[in-house]
């Protein structure tokens, strides 16, 4: 192999983005990925092959249902708390879908339960139109859908030095111990750990961001199709976040990868997403392309979040709170849409039934709000809903 | 980062891969008076299982004339018993016994132990309320009542006392396990584990075990002077160990009666019962710290 080909094959190449965030300066040459180490003699578990072709989505959710009951006392009646209710999306392959939510909204709830790790109430789950347990088996499942937890430290066995842990899933999957550790330091190189290194460091001997880059090492070990980041970046600081985020942006490229990406940060979630869904109390209240949703935000509960993001320009600080009070509590959640009792354009029509997700054009921008449903009843249904930014 | 910093953290270790009981053995061996009680212990092994090559008197030769000789007499290190016989000789032979039905409860309530803990605290639900209500059943009683009501059914002899206290310690150890492995189970490593495919068993060897057996074993390892103790209490009734076999309880049992003539030979039985199990205690908290690699 000459040298060329040698330094096309294994060093990375970074494409310039098209879509910069101008708030967050993300490029950082700090990170550092060795490619070149890696012996390209090691063996990957085989993926489970694409049956649905590329029209497909990748995973399709509807209905997703996820009821927590609430021991009450002894003559209180048992309650509730409706963590996920009745919701509905889907991922094309090779796209990133942020989640984005207060704390509680059950973003985490629902990454549980995609990943089969909680059973549902109601509800399905299609993973490349085909649904776990029957055409797929959920040990396959696993294979083709992987986590990366929120707390770096918390998700990595102490007992483990770090390539045993990253080894652990293959070797479950059969592969050998000598094939599985080769596969790890190779995984390590990937995410910009040194093999000889960290190899056979335990957990608490690194960085809460190489913690956080071995528990990526450690979902890509069973090279799956779809990662789930469940607030992945959001415990490490911003330096470290944006490499994260960058090498987030290269295994994608290099792997194929689609990812589900959950986080209450805005700003990484516009970085990295494609497309965004944004849920209040267990229900998608918007979903659409991340610049639709950005530049025009239909539903008064984005449109607070996006007014509640700090501005670096002095001259545009936030002085009037956006929204105010604390979400309603999940067990007696209201009737009707569930923002109204914090909404300042709620009227009693909001307060009597759900106002279903609405396609509000052609890309697939979608909004649960009466204001966007013509003809609700809403006096501002019909409306433009561009502008009529909340001050 | 520093320059000097970054060629740390680059460095390769100088050091092989090391597995982690290696490293938990060279933390240990660091560790002063663990490695002292470790010595004692082993003296007291050794000297038990190599007793018949130390060229001591007969353990069973008593005489009538050379009774609660004191320690230091010519010819008796340790003085004479109340039948005559040499008290250097019946401790080290003593030993045999004390350690057997001192330790073996504990390891086989230890293994037992922590399996149905295991099991309870990672299944959860109904089979964690089956063992867990079970094992409160046999918590009900006082252990020394149990262990006696257990004995007497099965009848006297090595063997039964050595059951009996295995059952009496099952409950303890269950408990300590369950409620260790129900901390652990929630952490997130375990939920990565089940993400990557693994079935229970699979998790419990890997990831569950060496995170919950830490604890376990340094409540197990108190157990066992807790068992030498419950051991010669049985002995004493005469549903363990019977005379004259020498072994550490049983002797200061017998021994009681010379308390006022001689005290300080009626008092070694406890002195080596006593040596034993803090040895035990100081080594397993010697073996914790080690076990707790974070330090």
């Amino acid at each position: 192999m000459t040298l060329e080909r040698f330094r096309a094959k294994w060093i990375p190449v970074r494409v310039k983005k098209t879509r910069q965030n101008k708030n967050l300066e993300l490029r950082s040459d700090s990170i550092r990925t060795d490619y070149a180490l890696v012996a390209p003699s090691v063996e990957l578990l085989k993926p489970i092959e694409d049956r649905g072709g590329a029209a497909q989505p990748l995973l399709q959710v509807s209905g997703l249902t996820k009821h927590f009951p609430v021991r009450g006392g002894l003559f209180s009646p048992r309650q509730t708390v409706r963590a996920v209710d009745d919701v509905s999306f889907s991922i094309a392959k090779g796209e990133t879908l942020g989640i984005v939510g207060e704390s509680g909204c059950g973003k985490s709830t629902t990454a549980r339960l995609l990943m089969h790790l909680m059973t549902r109430d109601s509800g399905e789950i299609l993973y490349d139109g085909m649904q776990a347990g029957g055409a797929l088996s959920l040990r396959e499942l696993r294979r083709c859908m992987q986590m990366v937890f929120q707390d770096s430290y918390a998700s990595l066995n102490p007992r483990l030095t770090i390539e045993e842990s990253i080894a652990f899933g293959p070797k479950v999957h059969g592969m050998a111990e000598a094939a599985a550790r080769a596969l790890a330091r190779e995984l390590l190189g990937k995410v910009g750990l040194r093999p000889e290194v960290f190899a056979n460091r335990y957990p608490h001997e690194i960085s809460g961001g190489q913690r956080q880059r071995v528990n990526i090492a450690r979902a890509l070990a069973l090279s799956p199709r779809l990662v789930i980041l469940d607030e992945a970046v959001s415990a490490l600081d911003k330096s470290v976040e944006a490499q994260v985020l960058n090498l987030l942006a290269d295994l994608k490229r290099e792997f194929e990868l689609t990812y589900l990406f959950i986080s209450h940060d805005l700003n990484v979630v516009r970085y990295i997403s494609d497309r965004v869904l944004v849920m209040y109390l267990g229900e998608v209240v918007e979903l659409g392309p991340v610049d639709r949703v950005w530049d025009s935000p239909a539903h008064p509960y984005t449109r607070a979040l996006l007014a509640a993001m700090p501005s670096s320009d002095p001259d545009r600080r936030t002085e009037i709170p956006p929204i105010s009070g604390d979400p309603p509590n999940p067990i007696d959640p209201p009737a009707g849409c569930r923002f109204h009792t914090r909404c300042p354009f709620a009227e009693p029509l909001c307060a009597e039934a759900t106002p279903q997700l609405t396609a509000l054009d052609k890309l697939g921008h979608q909004a649960a709000c009466y204001m966007v449903i013509p003809g609700s009843g809403h006096s501002h249904a019909g409306a433009p809903h561009q502008g009529g930014k909340i001050k | 980062m520093s320059a000097i910093a970054e060629i740390a953290l680059q460095a390769p270790r100088t050091s092989k891969p090391r597995g982690y009981w290696t490293t938990v053995g060279r933390r240990l061996i660091r560790d002063k008076i663990s490695m002292a009680c470790a010595l004692i212990l082993i003296a007291i092994f050794l000297s038990a299982i190599c007793a018949p090559l130390l060229g001591l008197s007969d353990p069973y030769q008593g005489s009538m004339i050379r009774r609660l000789r004191h320690i230091g007499t010519p010819g008796y290190p340790l003085g004479t018993d109340e039948l005559g016989r040499d008290m250097l000789a019946r401790l080290i032979y003593g030993g045999r016994l004390s350690l057997i039905v001192g330790i073996l409860p504990v390891i086989l309530a230890f293994v037992i132990g922590t399996s149905l803990g295991l099991v309870a605290g990672y299944v959860g639900g109904k089979v964690n309320t089956a063992i867990m209500r079970t094992i409160d059943v046999f918590y009900a009683f006082p252990s020394v009542l149990l262990a006696i009501a257990i004995s007497g059914a099965l009848g006297g002899g090595i063997v039964n006392s050595i059951v009996s206290l295995t059952i009496v310690f099952v409950p303890q150890i269950t408990r300590v396990s369950e409620s260790v492995t129900t901390g652990v189970r929630n952490m997130d490593f375990v939920e990565a584990a089940r993400a990557s495919g693994a079935g229970p068993f699979t998790i419990m060897r890997a990831h569950m075990l060496g995170n919950v057996l830490g604890p376990i074993f340094v409540y197990a390892t108190g157990l066992i002077s807790v068992s030498m103790i419950l051991a010669a209490g049985l002995s004493f009734l005469g549903l363990g160990t019977k005379p004259p076999e020498p072994e550490w309880g049983l002797m200061l049992n017998t021994l009681r009666t010379a308390i006022y003539i001689n005290p300080w030979v009626a008092a070694l039985p406890g002195a080596m019962i006593f040596a034993v199990s803090i040895c035990f205690n100081l080594l397993s908290d010697g073996m914790r710290s080690a076990m707790d690699i974070r330090n």
